[in-house]
């Protein structure tokens, strides 16, 4: 078996605040493949964001704290020294995020910006430099490139904005793109053509990608493999059609359930009751039970590890309840989706 | 269920000018943000509008509430033509009209206590006694689902769910008869929307309120809605039954952007032929000529669609559509060009 | 850019006629009589009235205002002193250069100290040296200008004998009778009332810095700038500062502006007779062509200053146009 790319081991991240510690991710560990695509579904507070933003190092060194172990093709970057981590960055593993507004220079022009991405990893000159700029922007669609790399980020909409951030994150061939949350505030013909864009080019530069998002149907669509997380904890993961055809934890049904969806008609949502916890003092035993309408005794007291799912190799999750049950409710679920649906 | 109708809404327009000049400020543009959009809602019923940024439906919803002035076009409340009133006469019908928002942490005063944020209108219209307003004040607080003994706590103190609970409650306080929720729920997770959601159903089964439900994620507008009309760059394009709109969809726009909705299911999502929508919405200040999708329609006929405006007609039973050449079918495959053009070609 | 220039030009007229025509005003409100000041104290009515003819003072208010305008838009002059009977626009051109020297000096001197400071205490909030230029801070802006200028003049100047009390040395054209003069006497002599007005000014730039530093390091594209590998101090250098700026900008150009108005305490302390000083000893004396020289000069020295700022903002910031 060959060495994943990515191999994070038992992370913890904790950062120090004024109300105390808050452990943002407590105990994950996951693999990522060459070529492949991890979808980490959660909602706010699950972790999801924190955990890739330790693997790449970008956390506030002052106020957080991290242990475990981040392996990338076998080294560890959690320990790695700054030198080695900004080597990485931008050019082995690159970063897209969430707001396109906001996340480029508003006072450089993007050709500048393009740039200096390859001029800090590779030994070129300027004019190389800026050649590869536009050739990326190109490649990711943007009409009349030669014109535009001139331009300033006010002057493209968001749409456009993301496909310069996805073009700074591929200009340097990375291994491994982190995409947090890319098409959440875009509005969804332009966020189709963005997943379109990421998909096409992840298969033509070969890099695997994490895909960040709180939209299961993004993930569905575009992820080889899901991991979900809630309050700091991965509760399940495995291959997306094990995930959305068997799902076996609560928290995933309840998502699901929740969803209202385009092909099925129900009268009322199902809604997980309560809130998410507070990640200063989370709920002893399984973090969910509070809103699980399956907690039972055990729950309250012992926390769930992660178990593979008895018949499925790669597909795990933490919860106490039997198979039996799991698999009962699972087949509920769905029936109930697709008995709903219109056509 | 549903009743009278309650909203008339005419050929509404809402233009902003764009000046120059140095001492005299001159009109060089327009940006035509509402373009002439005509709806009526019964009462008890559910309007979703659903469009992308830059369509107009928040402009749009404004201008009924008169926050903004319309610039052209007539709207009638319960038979009654508002669209000239002034500030002074729409007050006592401000109470019949409330919105719900979309920013759960921008639209709660921080300074305010929520007792005072979800009373406010109860004394501004002069309804009872402060003793008898915060008695309502917390049974408001009950029937959202938050505890009435927060009656004195601050935004801060509530997550986003329990403040958008807080901004429901407001808009209840008065008994209005019509809500308008303005993206009510985006900003909340997943888990959390399913709530507000379903609160918003049951408040309206329990006061017969009739909503007008503005959102850009398709799954909710089908989830809530009654009847929906779907806005491009200021107009229309289709406005239909909830259950017509989602399964045979008329407009090349409407099926984009169906087709263009993330399936929560492997299967499905992947199966369906992705036809990416290209390019990005036009400028507001230059919109295309005649039907404003020409640019980026797949069925784009030359000579007719850029040249003649499709007027908003009936295409079956209350479903209207801005098309010379809706889908024939859903769902299809709308790239295909339309049957009715290679008629008009080879008698042309 | 010219329409916009234009409408600034005109707009800078208007406000140009409000702000001389307001001075206009007050000093006819205040009960005085300037003519007889200048006629002497023991001068006879007839003298005194005679005086006042002479000087035009008999003749309504408006009437005296738009003579004034009329020679200033067609012979460019700001009248004669009631006093000096010298011209005002020779004794601004005279004072001027004063006040110019102690401000931009001191906004040299402020710049370069409150910036690396400012940029020092947000990379490293709450360690001693950020806690250290806070208490400074405070102490800047709460103690009067003058208090630090006497102390600093009285310590430095005579205890230690490091510079020069008070006084001014002309840079070029120095007066025969002069008792310094050049560059280096000319220098010699602003340290320390630059140093003073550096010190009260730069309190409130190193906060201000500060802000502006920390706000834009948890900026979006900070963060985007680290995870391409970009090091620190890359960071800082090209994506912090020229963001963090901006604001900077306008409040020295501000700032300039106001301060070429007069920086009265300072002067008065270091006995410089710059603007300040002389729009002083025009008070008191009634002089109003001199008073009103020293406001049309400092009305148009805060109008230019920011034009400055807007345009220089604008160049920096590519997502102003300006309209």
């Amino acid at each position: 078996m060959s060495e994943p790319l990515l191999d994070v081991r038992d992370l913890r991240t904790e950062f120090v605040t004024d109300d105390g510690i808050v452990r943002a991710v407590d105990g994950v560990s996951f693999t990522v493949e060459p070529g492949q695509v991890l979808g980490i579904v959660g909602e706010s507070g699950s972790g999801k964001s924190v955990t890739c933003l330790t693997v790449m190092g970008l956390n506030d060194r002052k106020l957080s704290r991290s242990t475990g172990e981040v392996l990338f093709r076998g080294q560890d970057l959690l320990h790695a020294s700054g030198h080695r981590l900004r080597e990485v960055r931008g050019n082995e593993i690159a970063m897209i995020f969430q707001d396109p507004m906001t996340s480029l220079n508003p006072v450089h022009k993007i050709g500048r910006q393009l740039a200096e991405a390859v001029l800090l990893h590779q030994d070129v000159s300027r004019k190389q430099a800026y050649e590869r700029a536009r050739e990326m922007l190109k490649a990711v669609g943007i009409p009349r490139a030669e014109r535009r790399i001139d331009d300033y980020p006010h002057q493209f909409s968001g749409g456009m904005r993301q496909r310069v951030m996805i073009a700074m994150a591929l200009i340097n061939n990375p291994d491994l793109i982190i995409a947090d949350e890319p098409t959440t505030a875009l509005d969804v013909t332009t966020q189709a053509q963005i997943l379109a864009l990421l998909k096409r080019l992840q298969e033509d530069f070969g890099s695997a990608v994490i895909l960040i998002t709180h939209d299961l149907g993004v993930v569905a669509e575009t992820a080889d493999d899901v991991m979900v997380m809630y309050a700091a904890h991965i509760v399940e993961r495995g291959p997306v059609r094990a995930i959305f055809n068997e799902p076996r934890h609560p928290y995933t049904w309840g998502l699901m359930g929740s969803l209202p969806r385009l092909d099925v008609n129900v009268e009322r949502l199902y809604q997980i009751p309560g809130q998410p916890p507070s990640l200063l003092n989370p709920p002893a035993g399984c973090r969910f039970h509070p809103r699980c309408a399956y907690a039972m005794p055990v729950c309250r007291e012992k926390e769930p590890r992660l178990t593979l799912v008895p018949g499925d190799p790669d597909h795990a999750q933490a919860c106490h309840l039997d198979e039996e049950t799991k698999r009962r409710e699972a087949a509920a679920l769905l029936a109930q989706i697709t008995a709903g649906a219109a056509t | 269920m549903t009743g009278d109708e309650l909203l008339f809404v005419e050929d509404l327009k809402k233009h902003f000018p764009v000046t120059r000049g140095i001492i005299f400020q001159k009109e060089v543009a327009t940006v035509k943000a509402v373009d002439g959009v005509s709806f009526s809602l019964r009462e008890g019923e559910t309007l979703g509008i659903v469009g992308e940024s830059g369509c107009g439906k928040s402009t749009l919803v404004r201008c009924i509430l008169k926050l903004l002035e319309p610039t052209g076009g007539r709207i009638f409340y319960q038979g009654q033509e508002i669209t000239r009133l002034s500030r002074r006469e729409m007050r006592p019908l401000r109470r019949n009209m409330m919105m719900v928002f979309q920013d759960p942490y921008a639209s709660l005063n921080a300074r305010k206590r929520v007792g005072f944020i979800v009373g406010e209108s109860l004394e501004l219209h002069g309804i009872g006694t402060p003793a008898e307003r915060k008695r309502r004040v917390q049974e408001l607080l009950e029937v959202v689902g938050l505890n009435p003994e927060h009656y004195n706590r601050f935004p801060h103190e509530f997550s986003g769910g329990q403040r958008q609970r807080i901004g429901v409650a407001r808009a209840l306080a008065v008994n209005p008869k019509l809500i308008f929720c303005d993206e009510p729920v985006s900003a909340l997770d997943v888990s959390v929307q399913a709530q507000i959601l379903n609160l918003l159903k049951d408040l309206q089964r329990e006061f017969g309120l009739t909503y007008v439900f503005i959102a850009h994620d398709l799954n909710v507008v089908r989830h809530i809605s009654d009847r929906v009309m779907v806005m491009y760059l200021g107009k229309a394009a289709e406005l239909a039954d909830r259950d017509e709109l989602y399964t045979s969809p008329k407009h090349p726009y409407t099926g984009a952007l169906l087709k263009a909705v993330p399936l929560p299911s492997p299967d499905a999502g992947r199966a369906r032929k992705q036809v990416v929508l290209e390019g990005d919405v036009p400028n507001p200040i230059n919109p295309p000529a005649a039907c404003n999708f020409h640019p980026r329609c797949p069925r784009f006929q030359q000579g007719h669609c850029d040249v003649e405006t499709p007027p908003l007609a009936p295409i079956g039973y209350r479903h209207l559509v801005a098309c010379h050449y809706p889908l024939e079918r859903w769902p299809m495959d709308i790239t295909a060009q339309p049957a009715t053009a290679q008629a008009v070609e080879s008698t042309g | 850019m010219a329409r916009y220039l234009v409408r600034r030009f005109l707009w800078a007229c208007v406000l140009f006629i409000a702000v001389t025509f307001v001075t206009y005003v007050i000093f006819f409100v205040v009960p005085a009589n300037p003519a007889r000041l200048a006629a002497g104290q023991s001068a006879t009515p007839e003298r005194v009235h005679e005086v006042e003819k002479f000087l035009g003072l008999d003749q309504p208010f408006y009437v005296q205002y738009l003579k004034f305008l009329k020679r200033l838009v067609l012979e460019g002059s700001m009248g004669q002193s009631f006093v000096t009977r010298q011209s005002v626009n020779e004794e601004i051109l005279r004072a001027a250069p004063i006040t110019a020297s102690l401000v931009f000096g001191a906004m040299i001197l402020v710049l370069s100290i409150s910036i690396p400071l400012g940029i020092f205490s947000a990379l490293r909030p709450r360690s001693l040296l950020d806690r250290a230029a806070m208490i400074y801070v405070l102490i800047g802006i709460s103690l009067p200008s003058f208090w630090i200028g006497l102390v600093l003049s009285y310590l430095v100047g005579f205890r230690l004998g490091w510079t020069p009390i008070a006084g001014y040395c002309e840079v070029f054209s120095v007066p025969e009778a002069a008792a310094c003069g050049g560059l280096w006497d000319w220098a010699y002599h602003m340290i320390l009332p630059c140093l003073t007005l550096a010190m009260v000014v730069a309190g409130t730039y190193v906060r201000f810095v500060r802000a502006e530093v920390m706000d834009t390091l948890n900026m979006d594209f900070v963060r985007t700038a680290r995870a391409k590998g970009a090091p620190e101090r890359t960071v800082i250098r090209t994506h912090v500062l020229r963001n963090a700026m901006l604001p900077v900008v306008t409040m020295v150009g501000m700032d300039i502006g106001l301060l070429l108005g007069g920086a009265i305490f300072i002067e008065a302390v270091f006995g410089l007779n710059g603007l300040g000083g002389t729009a002083l000893e025009s008070i008191g004396r009634f002089d109003l062509p001199v008073l009103q020289g020293v406001v049309i000069f400092g009305a148009v020295a805060i109008i230019i200053f920011s034009l400055v700022v807007d345009l220089l903002y604008a160049w920096i910031d590519p997502r102003i146009r300006l309209t």
